[in-house]
């Protein structure tokens, strides 16, 4: 009984997608797929539940060059401080082998974070953004490449010296013209996506940002595609700006990271 | 899956015809793409320069984006650079014999760059030389920058393999059939940059240490030592500059260009990192008027943020800037 009804949901919202087309039909103008990209539909499927509500929304600003010729590094910000309510954020690739990137969730800092990432072809690269009223509101961009980034080993994983180093952070905070507050940090650890013959996935799982007095400000859920090395931005309101932070977490292997972020 | 014979019968005609047409076909795609139309132009007494254009590597170009020169002696060619691919180093050689019959004697890669060595398969190999450093990079790097030329350039790569040359080069005079050679062996562009200057024409063949109107490239740089190159170069005293890309010079000015390209490109990634901007607003920031001419700009602005950027963050990031 229960698949009945799921399949009566998923063939009502097949029809209300599929129904786009038809002039007849000026309701329910739900807007195709701004990227055009013939994995969408999976990624509806793959990403979100059948019941959600999924909307294209360009106040989800996906920043990310059109043509990435280092498919290791493929810098990417994604800005959703245009909504209101934000409570969590997906950022995925539909055509990338590992489509999830990583998720965030802004709970004291700007709806917003600077990464890069490794992309194996030219993909859409997109943020889901959830609200408080539990809809997504999706945006994206294309990035083109020759591909290649996830199924290469890291440099770090044929170099000992990562080892020496891994989990160490270095960070600046900065003050900004418009207000609030501005933290760079860098961790240095290989992130092997377990792609690359006799590499084991290795990634950062877990970080947590807060303000010194233990606030939380962040917490960032990475996946095995973020790029070696990682470099994360993220924005403080003024509001929260504190005289200093940390930063916590471990990757999948329980390695810890802890760092305290001062001016 | 079986297929019943009858689906898969063509008659005899018509298999023949399909054949030909593509026999047909195929040749006229071999002949038509791959002709690069080399046409040597003489620069000075002896000296012929082959100009590439100022463009990126693509599917139309071949890659022959790159200047090739080459000096005809009374003991044999010498040949600087040797082009993007087998295809070019072999039209580029019948190009030497229309002009010279001499033989090619020496083949000077002026660094480890693909367009500069991908045509030596075309040269006997020990005519071919190079800096130490550029023969190690192209035995460890030659692989994987021969593939990127595949994807780049496509069809016009057939057959291209990377060969090292064997003859390692050291800095100083090199006399040769009546020309005096001086190998000026700098770095900066990549790890090792060779340099050469005939006194006896005054032509200085500067590599990719100097580009003139198009963008530089910046894969291997250290944009320090790149300039410090550079001002050595500006002190040399020259009567015509050939540029690694761009057309041929008689003064100085690709070589301030170059300079003038590396030094903002250093302040602005340093400033940029000191203001902590992401890499994704450094990508956005406006480029000053004085370079919106030169060729292919935006492109290799994207290349460099991409190349260089990390170590202006990692040091801005670091603790070395709060030590006086």
């Amino acid at each position: 009984m229960k698949n009945k009804a799921l399949m009566a949901v998923v063939a009502l919202w097949l029809a209300c997608t599929f129904n786009t087309g038809h002039a007849a039909s000026p309701a329910a103008p739900l807007r195709a797929d701004p990227l055009d990209s013939p994995r969408w539909a999976d990624m509806r499927k793959e990403m979100f539940p059948a019941s959600a509500q999924v909307v294209f929304d360009d106040r989800v600003k996906v920043t990310a060059p059109l043509t990435a010729e280092n498919a290791m590094n493929v810098p990417v910000s994604v800005d959703a401080s245009a909504l209101p309510g934000v409570r969590e954020v997906l950022v995925f690739a539909d055509f990338n082998p590992i489509v999830r990137i990583v998720r965030f969730e802004p709970s004291g800092a700007h709806a917003a974070l600077g990464f890069r990432i490794k992309l194996q072809q030219s993909t859409p690269v997109r943020a889901a953004v959830r609200t408080a009223d539990g809809t997504w509101h999706v945006g994206g961009t294309w990035v083109n490449t020759a591909g290649g980034g996830c199924t290469l080993p890291s440099t770090g994983s044929g170099s000992p010296e990562w080892q020496k180093r891994l989990g160490e952070v270095s960070s600046r905070v900065w003050a900004r013209k418009e207000g609030g507050e501005r933290i760079r940090l860098r961790i240095i650890h290989p992130i092997d996506t377990g792609l690359a013959a006799g590499i084991p996935a290795f990634f950062l799982q877990d970080l947590d940002l807060a303000d010194n007095q233990g606030k939380p400000l962040m917490h960032i859920e990475g996946f095995e595609p973020i790029a070696e090395n990682p470099v994360f931005t993220v924005d403080i309101p003024a509001a929260r700006a504190a005289t200093a932070y940390r930063v916590s977490g471990r990757d999948n292997n329980g390695n810890a990271i802890s760092a305290a972020i001062e001016k | 899956m079986t297929a019943s014979p009858r689906t898969l019968s063509l008659s005899r005609t018509a298999r023949s015809l399909i054949a030909v047409f593509a026999l047909g076909w195929t040749l006229l795609l071999a002949a038509a793409d791959r002709d690069y139309g080399l046409s040597p132009l003489r620069i000075a007494d002896d000296t012929w320069v082959l100009v590439g254009r100022s463009e990126d590597f693509s599917l139309t170009n071949g890659g022959n984006i790159v200047n090739t020169a080459f000096i005809v002696t009374a003991k044999g060619v010498v040949v600087i650079d040797s082009g993007p691919s087998r295809a070019y180093g072999e039209q580029l050689k019948r190009a030497i014999a229309r002009i010279t019959d001499k033989p090619v004697s020496l083949v000077l890669n002026t660094h480890h760059h693909p367009d500069h060595f991908l045509g030596n398969q075309a040269f006997a190999p020990d005519t071919l030389a190079a800096l130490p450093a550029t023969i190690k990079s192209i035995h460890s790097e030659g692989g994987s920058l021969n593939e990127n030329m595949y994807r780049l350039a496509g069809d016009w790569m057939a057959g291209t393999e990377p060969v090292a040359p064997a003859r390692p080069l050291a800095a100083g005079p090199l006399e040769m059939g009546g020309h005096r050679l001086e190998l000026i062996a700098l770095d900066g562009h990549t790890e090792a940059d060779l340099v050469i200057l005939d006194r006896s024409t005054g032509v200085l063949f500067a590599g990719d240490l100097v580009f003139n109107g198009r963008t530089p490239t910046t894969p291997h740089a250290d944009l320090q030592h790149w300039q410090a190159a550079l001002d050595q170069l500006e002190k040399t005293p020259f009567t015509t500059l050939v540029p690694g890309h761009g057309p041929v010079a008689r003064d100085a000015g690709p070589i301030r260009q170059t300079k003038a390209w590396l030094a903002w490109l250093d302040r602005h990634l340093r400033q940029a990192a000191d203001d902590g901007l992401d890499m994704t607003e450094v990508l956005a920031l406006p480029l000053p008027a004085e370079f919106r001419g030169l060729a292919v700009v935006d492109a290799e602005y994207r290349r460099s943020v991409g190349q260089l950027y990390p170590a202006y963050e990692q040091r801005a990031l670091s603790d070395e800037r709060r030590k006086p």
